[in-house]
């Protein structure tokens, strides 16, 4: 196995050192013969965790696969992605999360961790196996119908329970499906209404994080909140954070960035669900994320093939490429502003969603003995997004012909290089 | 080079007397008569041959033809908008007297002869213009002409009209100018 | 003028350049010979995602008597379920070189979409909730008509009352827009739960009572009421909506002289309006759909008939 010297690279503490990392782990001293790279103003961070990707295989390979949805991860600085159960078919079986865990395992970029579906075939009836998949090989602890919200509070309350003894977590999409029905495509506001598109109100989350809190507390488990896109959910989250109820949320890259003004020439490349919000909004989830009352950040990287972005805006399916520029968007919505230090980005994108999916060996600090995944960051150099440059199979980029930082050099798993920019 | 006046409004007032008088002339009076002004100004050139001729105790009705939809050149030129078409009278078995300022390349014209064939069947139909300055494009001759005024492809001819311009009188300039 | 896409990206001038054509147009319809040659060798295509007899009919009509090659292509049941974008549909239809394409969808912004995807030129025929030009353009052409007939002078400076599911509706848009540009003002008659989220920036007037605004109108234009969106929760009852926005009898001899009724169809006899009203001398209804044709005739011409830029 090779090993590598990162000479003078910064940690998120600021201290400047030289990084060992030899038989995939983080060692005192420079083996004979390592390869020594020069990190003259490189920051390393340890190595990124997503919460929140959809990889489309099994079932939609030519939208993305699972070894291009890694490729894309590890140029984002990714050394972890929880692969979303609503592929096709759906995750919601032992031996379906154990196939995807093996895609993840050949493609050998980043680590591919199974998110399970909560009810079978994400249609809200009735309860997946949960138990099966967390004790299959894939290890299953997180569980989301996302795409889809669980309604019914009674499986709710059910799901909670039953991956409660397991240390499971239930990972909602938060959308009240009749405040906010198929037809809801933009933030219900000014905007809606100018542009004849269907009107998604914040009530429609922030109300189902509050009863699923709710149920998080009387069932005393644990629930994950998805792209969170609201003032109204944030404070929610709050609030039930200082009633010491488990719950962690996560934000988007794009909802920390884009508004819902992107909607108005109709380009379905800003078709997302949750939609875009507005600037208070925007300010709330900035917020949030500083202060901790957001966890995580999670891409919710959603590929789409052409045919599925080229309809009207209401027909066209929802989602937006993530991974690639997730740290780009942080460092330009919340380091570059002073409100997040490189500890806390340390601590939003690898420690804490490696926490909430339970990952013993991702998420870990830049320290002898702990694993040697890491990205090495250039937090001034700045590129104009090109679509076509995606790893990805697909160009649903809302990033493209955008200013923003291009941070990533080199991405490393266990002490092997995946990605590097040269 | 300045446009230079051919036509004064003293001459263009006897011309029109003198078209007039070859109107009811050739129509052995004013009969089923119609007088019809091609818009712009056509129409009020139409308008004072029938004052003429009513002063001479013959009522002619008058009214005005708008060409632009039939005209051959609409797809070369910026979208015209279009002007009411005013027939004072059924055209059925009338005879229509068309009235125009200038008489050139006959392409008007033609305009013209398609519009009304679309509003109806004239007994007969005549061309009157005030000046007619050669250079025909197409098999096309005015009954009765004001002006006969030979002139170069590069030259323009300009009908000014008191009701129009604020003042009658017909010049010649060199394009481009 | 190379799309019409929505009122919003009309000028003043512009919309005065359409009616004042669309009188022209108008007088063709009086003909024993209704055909202009102006569109001689164009072709307009009318692609219709959803169905529409009376637009679809008068935009054929309208491109038939300015002799342009009309065809209609119903594209029916949405692209998506066939395994077609709505790109490739624009996209093959644009490739057999057809001039303009008149266009009707369920979307939203879907014509403003395929604006960006051919080279015809677009024609707004109604985009979901959000603009059907030519309807109030036509609206416009038949008030102003009413108005003439009545010698109540021109468009500016009146007053109209746009009542019903505001919501849902891509006419209101249309015409609140439109008023608003010529200079005549608008009030919004709606229930809460059918007024567009928003409204209050549209710098027009709001009420949800109808008959505090009714006695100082020159128009009472009435949109349909679905009667589905009851179980939406969107009313209660049809008595109940009746009762409180319909243009019933009552309501009728509240008008006051010289006021006309409009309304773009097709109506809901006995919900948004009485047959009463829908039948009065000084409904407007059926001169609103002769107007359609003259309306979309005038579109077309200064779409097509001009040079090619």
């Amino acid at each position: 196995m090779t090993a590598t010297t990162l000479r003078g690279v910064q940690l998120p503490d600021g201290t400047r050192t030289d990084l060992h990392l030899s038989d995939g782990v983080i060692v005192d001293e420079a083996p004979s013969g390592a390869e020594v790279v020069d990190c003259d103003g490189l920051l390393a961070l340890p190595g990124m965790v997503d919460p929140h990707t959809h990889l489309r295989e099994p079932g939609r390979e030519d939208a993305e696969t699972v070894k291009s949805g890694s490729e894309a991860a590890a140029r984002g600085g990714y050394t972890a992605v929880c692969a979303m159960a609503n592929t096709q078919p759906v995750t919601d079986t032992a031996e379906k999360a154990e196939h995807v865990l093996d895609l993840g395992v050949k493609a050998n970029l980043v680590d591919v961790v199974v998110i399970g579906a909560i009810s079978k075939g994400l249609q809200g009836q009735e309860l997946a196996e949960l138990g099966l998949m967390h004790r299959s090989r894939a290890r299953v602890t997180m569980f989301s119908d996302d795409g889809m919200c669980l309604m019914n509070p009674q499986l709710m309350r059910r799901a909670l329970e039953w991956v409660k003894p397991f240390g499971g977590v239930i990972a909602q999409h938060s959308q009240d499906s009749f405040l906010a029905g198929p037809g809801a495509c933009c933030h219900e506001g000014e905007l809606s209404g100018r542009l004849g598109l269907g009107g998604w109100p914040p009530v429609a989350e922030s109300t189902i994080i509050a009863r699923d809190a709710m149920l998080a507390e009387a069932t005393g488990s644990r629930l994950h909140v998805c792209h969170i896109t609201t003032a109204e959910g944030v404070e929610v989250v709050r609030w039930a954070k200082s009633r010491g109820i488990n719950i962690t949320a996560e934000v988007t890259p794009h909802h920390l960035l884009l508004g819902t003004e992107e909607l108005m020439g109709y380009d379905t490349v800003y078709k997302v669900n949750p939609p875009l919000r507005t600037s208070e909004h925007i300010e709330a989830l900035r917020e949030g994320l500083a202060d901790g009352t957001i966890d995580v950040v999670g891409t919710d990287h959603a590929p789409h093939a052409p045919q599925d972005k080229d309809h009207a805006f209401v027909d066209a399916k929802p989602g937006m490429l993530g991974l690639e520029q997730a740290l780009s968007v942080i460092i330009e919505t919340m380091v570059k502003p002073g409100r997040l230090t490189w500890e806390q980005v340390a601590e939003r994108t690898s420690h804490a969603p490696a926490r909430l999916a339970s990952l013993s060996n991702q998420g870990r600090p830049l320290t002898v003995g702990e694993p040697a995944n890491l990205v090495l960051v250039n937090p001034d150099r700045m590129s104009t997004v090109d679509r076509a440059e995606s790893r990805s199979l697909s160009r649903n980029n809302p990033y493209h012909g955008r200013e923003l930082p291009d941070p990533v050099e080199a991405t490393y798993l266990r002490g092997r290089r995946t990605f590097t920019r040269s | 080079m300045e446009p230079r006046a051919v036509v004064s409004a003293d001459e263009m007032q006897w011309a029109l007397t003198r078209m007039t008088h070859e109107i009811l002339e050739k129509n052995h009076g004013s009969d089923d008569v119609i007088l019809l002004g091609i818009i712009t100004r056509g129409a009020p050139l139409a308008e004072r041959i029938g004052a003429i001729a009513r002063a001479q105790g013959h009522e002619i009705p008058v009214g005005q033809l708008d060409i632009t939809m039939y005209r051959d050149d609409l797809r070369r030129n910026p979208t015209r908008m279009p002007s009411p078409t005013v027939l004072p009278t059924e055209i059925d078995d009338k005879v229509v007297v068309l009235v125009d300022d200038v008489l050139f390349s006959g392409r008007t014209i033609q305009a013209a002869l398609l519009a009304l064939a679309d509003l109806g069947r004239p007994r007969a139909i005549q061309l009157v213009a005030l000046v007619d300055r050669g250079g025909r494009d197409l098999p096309i001759q005015a009954d009765i002409v004001g002006k006969h005024i030979p002139t170069a492809r590069d030259e323009r001819v300009r009908v000014k009209l008191s009701e129009t311009d604020g003042e009658d009188l017909i010049t010649i300039e060199r394009s481009g100018q | 003028m190379k799309h019409l896409l929505g009122i919003a990206d009309l000028t003043e001038d512009q919309i005065w350049t359409i009616l004042d054509t669309a009188e022209e147009m108008h007088d063709i319809q009086q003909r024993p010979i209704k055909k202009l040659p102006a569109l001689r060798g164009r072709t307009v295509v009318n692609l219709f995602f959803e169905d529409s007899t009376r637009t679809r009919s008068s935009f054929e009509l309208a491109a038939k008597w300015l002799s342009a090659d009309a065809i209609n292509v119903s594209a029916k049941g949405s692209s998506v379920s066939k395994g077609e974008s709505m790109k490739d549909t624009l996209q093959t239809l644009d490739a057999m070189g057809v001039d303009a394409i008149v266009m009707r969808h369920a979307g939203s912004g879907s014509v403003a979409q395929a604006a960006g995807w051919v080279r015809a030129s677009m024609v707004n025929a109604g985009d979901g909730m959000h603009e059907h030009p030519t309807q109030a353009l036509l609206d416009a052409h038949a008030i102003r008509r009413h108005l003439r007939a009545n010698e109540l002078g021109d468009l500016q400076g009146k007053r109209i009352a746009i009542t019903g599911d505001l919501l849902h509706s891509r006419v209101v848009r249309s015409n609140v827009l439109l008023w608003e540009k010529i200079g005549a003002s608008v009030v919004l008659v709606a229930p809460p739960t059918l007024m567009p989220p928003g409204v209050s920036t549209w710098g027009v007037e709001t009420t949800s009572s109808f008959d505090e605004v009714l006695p100082d109108v020159d128009v009472a234009m009435m949109l349909r009421v679905q009667r589905e969106r009851m179980h939406g929760g969107f009313f209660p009852s049809e008595r109940e909506y009746i009762d409180a926005y319909g243009l019933t009898p009552r309501r009728l001899r509240m008008l006051k002289p010289g006021a006309c009724i409009a309304h773009p169809g097709p109506m809901n006899r006995g919900l948004e309006i009485s047959s009463a009203a829908a039948d009065a001398a000084h409904s407007i209804i059926l001169d609103q759909v002769s107007a359609g044709v003259a309306v979309r005739m005038s579109v077309l011409y200064h779409l097509l008939a001009g040079e090619e830029k």
